[in-house]
């Protein structure tokens, strides 16, 4: 935990299992975890809410920024600008010592839009 | 001998009837006015058949599933024998048709030849057009490297937003959660299976319908006489095929068909980017934002095929010379500059990064010496971020051993268990086990045993560049526990 630095989102890659189609596959993903002042974590799906394209922090702007067709979403994962339709999407997560387990991906219930 | 040869001809004819068809096709009559601005039609119906004799090569030698398919493709271009020639005629040949085709549709849109008694000829025509961006969508992802995964993760999410139909798109594109094997499967079935036969079928009905009405006469011709198709009509056609094909043919050999690194679904920082055709629609839902989305992405693409399909409804007036058709070509030229400028404001707006990503697989020489199962450990080799913890020459990060030193190479054997569990080799090793089948540890050894200094200058992309900027102690995590089906708990050691 102590790895992360304290509102500075660091991108994380893992390892997950999926179903595709008829197979189990096990694929790499990756997630943009945030560590608050009060040590919450939470994790981004990688994906802008918009049509999908990968979207990466703004150091300079303290911004996520899509480069496809610029939506920008705050350290929050609220939309502050573009076309993006809702929030970043969160993997439910949960701390047991110095482990980050990462959940289900969903749409933050409290700011669907 | 000559008796001999014409009895045979007779035999056949009496037989089939296809040198009276022939003749019939050749000798019909056609107007005065026919020219040099009829041949797109032909050079049309030519391209597609050159797309579909490059594409059965292309499917001789290529694996059409996303575990094999840039691998197979790789293949093609390094080892296969004219395979690089095959695939520059299949990709610049699908730039080339959609040309052609737009071309042709914006010659018969002037010349107002879709009028009475044409409809049906100009309404086939269109959907012919449609056909023809279909094949450029499918067949975008079958590579299977990142241009076409992320490429496919818009076009479905954007499919997914039409009206009423939006949720049913997604799920019969498979595109639903994430782009897999099934995404892929319905875009290669209908890329090989239900297109062609659709494309030739309805370029049967739209030659009949051609020979049934005519060409299209210009206003005056009733005044001159008729003349025959052959040979003047088929020299011009022949001449355009042949200068179709020779442009062709030079990009092929010319132009380098764009490769980029095997998909990869955490590569956060790559910026998709449609084929050229499309960057227009792409660049439209940057002006409809919010609710409006759905008209940029959906609603105004729907409204102009259905005005393209009702042209011939919606202009009902009498045939006038080309040259009066004023208003015909005011719309062809705002159509134009419209285009011309949204996909110019994409290009510009493009990050330089998202051009700079193409592999160059023809260099150096030791790469192209690499065997398939060889090139395979490369995708694995990409596949599992080595680099994001290990040096390879001057790039990769310093946290592991550097790949291209021949002494920690040892022999494939040892790699693999090593693979397997690295702190069981290596007591104190902080790599954590690959999670891949032994065939895969097999070809990620094999290739590892020939990385060396030398070669690996060609793994050095913009994309090992990006590695080492990022944060380098991250570390891929193995799975806890399955939570549900579809999802599972994973771990992440902080």
């Amino acid at each position: 935990m102590a790895q992360i630095p304290i509102g500075t989102p660091v991108e994380m890659t893992f390892r997950r299992m999926r179903v595709d189609g008829w197979k189990v596959v096990s694929e790499q993903n990756s997630a943009w975890v945030v560590k608050s002042p009060n040590n919450q974590i939470t994790a981004f799906g990688p994906q802008c809410t918009h049509l999908g394209c990968a979207y990466h922090w703004d150091e300079a702007k303290n911004e996520f920024v899509c480069p496809c067709h610029n939506s920008l979403f705050s350290i929050e994962g609220k939309v502050l600008g573009g076309p993006a339709p809702r929030p970043l999407d969160q993997y439910e997560t949960k701390v047991q010592g110095a482990t980050l387990l990462l959940g289900r991906l969903q749409t933050p219930p409290e700011q669907s839009a | 001998m000559r008796a001999h040869w014409n009895r045979i001809n007779d035999w056949l004819d009496h037989r089939t009837g296809v040198h009276t068809a022939v003749r019939k096709f050749l000798y019909e009559d056609i107007p005065a006015s026919s020219g040099w601005h009829q041949v797109f039609g032909s050079v049309a119906l030519f391209l597609f058949l050159v797309q579909s004799f490059s594409g059965a090569l292309l499917a001789f030698n290529y694996a059409p599933t996303p575990g094999d398919a840039y691998n197979s493709l790789r293949y093609i271009l390094t080892e296969l024998t004219g395979g690089r020639l095959m695939r520059g005629l299949h990709h610049w040949g699908a730039s080339l048709m959609i040309t052609v085709v737009v071309l042709h549709m914006i010659q018969v849109f002037l010349f107002g030849a879709y009028k009475k008694p044409r409809e049906a000829t100009w309404m086939v025509g269109v959907v012919l057009l449609l056909l023809t961006l279909a094949y450029g969508l499918t067949g975008y992802l079958l590579p299977w490297d990142n241009r076409a995964y992320w490429g496919t993760v818009v076009a479905t999410n954007i499919a997914s937003q039409a009206p009423l139909l939006g949720p049913y798109l997604s799920r019969l594109l498979g595109g639903q959660g994430s782009i897999g094997v099934v995404t892929f499967a319905r875009f290669f079935g209908l890329h090989v299976l239900l297109l062609p036969p659709a494309t030739a079928f309805l370029i049967a009905v739209h030659v009949y319908l051609v020979r049934k009405h005519g060409v299209a006469p210009a206003p005056g011709d009733e005044l001159v006489p008729k003349k025959k198709f052959y040979p003047e009509q088929v020299f011009k056609d022949t001449m355009a095929i042949f200068a179709a094909f020779a442009i062709l043919f030079v990009m092929a050999v010319a132009a380098r068909v764009p490769l980029e690194q095997l998909a990869d679904p955490t590569d956060t920082s790559y910026v998709p980017r449609p084929e050229w055709y499309f960057l227009f629609l792409f660049q439209l839902l940057k002006l409809f934002t919010g609710p409006l989305e759905v008209v940029g992405s959906v609603v105004l693409p729907g409204l102009a095929v259905l005005a393209l399909i009702l042209v011939p409804f919606i202009d009902r007036g009498q045939m006038v010379r080309v040259t009066r058709r004023t208003f015909a070509f005011s719309f062809v030229a705002l159509a134009a500059i419209g285009w011309t400028g949204l996909t110019a404001a994409a290009v510009i707006t493009t990050p330089k990064e998202a051009s700079q990503v193409a592999v160059d697989y023809s260099a150096p020489t030791d790469w192209m010496e690499l065997s398939s199962e060889e090139l395979a450990g490369v995708g694995h080799f990409r596949q599992e971020n080595c680099v994001s913890c290990h040096a390879v020459g001057d790039t990769g990060s310093k946290i592991g051993p550097d790949l291209t030193r021949t002494t920690i190479h040892r022999n494939a054997a040892w790699m693999i268990q090593h693979f397997k569990s690295p702190a069981g080799i290596r007591p104190g090793s902080a790599m954590p086990p690959i999670q891949l089948s032994d065939s895969q540890l097999n070809s990620l050894a094999a290739f590892l045993l020939k990385l060396n200094p030398q070669n690996a200058t060609a793994l050095s992309t913009p994309r090992i560049s990006r590695f080492r900027a990022r944060w380098s102690t991250k570390r891929m995590a193995a799975t806890h526990a399955i939570k549900s089906m579809v999802w599972v708990w994973t771990w992440v050691r902080l």
